[in-house]
């Protein structure tokens, strides 16, 4: 696996044809009167990509996602998602722009009340889309995931695994080209975690660009794709990954 | 083994999916918050039975004494009292305008002074003055000038009290009724927007993760936002249904056991009061959903 220094490991924007699906420029978060939690971050996601993004406890790692899946804003530098300056733009534009960018989040963020379909049915709902235009994919995608027996249950009687299998389902079910997700293997045993894995590579061929955010060494190595790598709120290298 | 036939039940059962309310029910929190606005709907629709009720008796009032006059007669040098008063009756029958004028009688006159002399021989003692009452035609009143002049034409010397002063008090007094009564109105219904307000901010905060995740997911401000906005407007409907059905069983109450009076004549209640609240439920739901889309989209437009 080679090592590449942060800075020389993305394209320039000026060099690529097409635009990245998440470029960030010298990118600083700092909360209050804290040092910045994020410095001089640059990156550039092109479309299609797998990125893992490692690092140890603190360094950073769901800030930058938060940043990608538009739930703070950076305290400085250029955050731009699918070509636009996420600065600019006006705040009715954000919810399309979030939309096409699916999250899987570390603590699965599952609505309880509701059952798994509902869970799964929620983007394309708040797409305003009719029920009966979605509901078949719902199903199919539930399905997918091994939870087409579980469509009725409500989340907390649901596994572990389970869960995140749901939250995948339901950052996928709109087809998002950003799909990010934090910790996914988090709270799951090992094969549970090559499941997921294998679940987000897939999604990946199917076009998703995907950024996943792992402590899990193991998994990262077996997985191949490219990692960047967070240290003390600095990306301090990219590893290009072995796989084609 | 069983994967397979749940597997396409989820398919089979897809197409009669309806999706969820989004925000999960608390029926203790909002039974609560239905009964404290039920009460308050119950005070502000009780407040505008008791405006019309009021509205009512000070018209009913007015309208008695404004179309009437009375005419204090002093007798003529070599006429008795009884003789002036006569032809001032006369006089003042024959003027257009003018449906009836009659010398109202010792007896009665007497009566009115009771109160102040008390009964039995001081009244006899005292010179009774003779009074002319008049109806006035209630399509095309005759005016005071035209009675004084009437009076005067015929050479009797009277004094003309056309009850002006009492009927100005007498509308003042329900005008204030009126206005006490829509101010508890309104004040019911600030109160009610405010108890809204607060259960909505309240909403938002316990429900704070869905928010996030809605919002997160894509959801427009105004979709978060009409969650509570419904939810709340639903609510208040039912509180308001609940407030004017109380406020309609007392009116009723009223009603049946003092008559067109109502339990006092200050206040009488007509059925038909008791149907200007029926619009409570949809009203006390705009209000909610007012007061809740203004503090929602308040706090909705603190995420990032």
């Amino acid at each position: 696996m080679s090592r590449t220094p942060a800075s020389d490991a993305f394209p320039r924007a000026d060099d690529a044809d097409i635009a990245p699906v998440v470029r960030f420029e010298d990118v600083g978060v700092r909360y209050g009167r804290a040092p910045e939690t994020l410095r001089d971050i640059s990156l550039a996601l092109m479309p299609g990509s797998f990125h893992f993004v490692t690092g140890p406890s603190g360094a950073g790692k769901s800030t930058l996602l938060k940043l990608m899946y538009l739930a703070m804003r950076p305290s400085r530098g250029l955050v731009s998602l699918f070509g636009r300056d996420t600065a600019t733009l006006p705040r009715k534009a954000l919810p399309a722009m979030r939309r096409r960018i699916g999250v899987v989040y570390q603590e699965y963020r599952l609505l309880d009340h509701v059952s798994a379909f509902d869970n799964v049915a929620l983007p394309l709902r708040i797409a305003r889309l009719r029920p009966a235009s979605y509901a078949a994919d719902v199903a199919e995608l539930l399905t997918w995931v091994g939870l087409g027996r579980k469509f009725n249950a409500l989340p907390p009687t649901l596994a572990g695994g389970e869960k995140q299998r749901l939250a995948i389902a339901r950052a996928v079910v709109n087809r998002p080209d950003l799909l990010i997700a934090d910790e996914p293997t988090g709270n799951i045993d090992h094969e549970m975690g090559l499941r997921i894995l294998r679940l987000l590579v897939e999604l990946n061929r199917l076009g998703a660009t995907v950024v996943v955010a792992s402590h899990d060494q193991d998994l990262v190595a077996r997985s191949g794709m490219p990692v960047m790598r967070l240290e003390g709120g600095r990306l301090t290298g990219v590893d290009a990954g072995t796989r084609p | 083994m069983s994967a397979a036939p749940k597997a396409r039940s989820v398919e089979v059962l897809a197409p009669r999916w309806r999706p969820a309310a989004l925000l999960p029910r608390e029926p203790a929190q909002d039974l609560l918050l239905v009964f404290v606005a039920a009460v308050l709907c119950f005070f502000a629709c009780l407040s505008v039975i008791a405006a019309l009720g009021a509205d009512r008796a000070a018209r009913g009032w007015a309208g008695q004494i404004h179309g009437s006059a009375t005419v204090l007669v002093q007798p003529a040098a070599g006429e008795s009292p009884d003789a002036s008063a006569a032809r001032a009756a006369e006089t003042l029958a024959g003027v257009k305008g003018v449906s009836e004028a009659a010398v109202l009688e010792k007896a009665k006159a007497e009566a009115l002074l009771e109160p102040w002399f008390g009964p039995g021989p001081a009244l006899a003692d005292l010179p009774i003055p003779r009074l002319v009452t008049v109806e006035l035609d209630p399509k095309a009143p005759a005016s005071i000038a035209a009675l004084d002049s009437a009076l005067k034409g015929a050479g009797v010397e009277a004094t003309i009290d056309d009850h002006s002063r009492w009927t100005r008090s007498i509308m003042r007094a329900g005008g204030l009724a009126r206005l006490a009564a829509a101010g508890a109105a309104v004040l019911m219904t600030l109160a009610a927007g405010a108890v809204i307000a607060f259960a909505t901010r309240a909403g938002l905060a316990a429900r704070r993760e869905i928010v996030e995740v809605l919002h997160l997911s894509g959801a427009e401000d105004v979709f978060i936002v009409a969650l509570f906005q419904n939810r709340l407007a639903e609510l208040a409907a039912v509180a308001g249904a609940l407030g004017a059905a109380g406020a309609i069983s007392v009116g009723a109450l009223m009603r049946l056991l003092g008559g067109g009076s109502g339990l006092t004549p200050v206040l009488p209640v007509a059925w038909s009061d008791l149907l200007a609240v029926a619009p409570a439920p949809l009203l006390a739901a705009a209000i909610a959903a007012i007061a809740a889309r203004i503090t929602a989209m308040r706090q909705v437009r603190t995420l990032p």
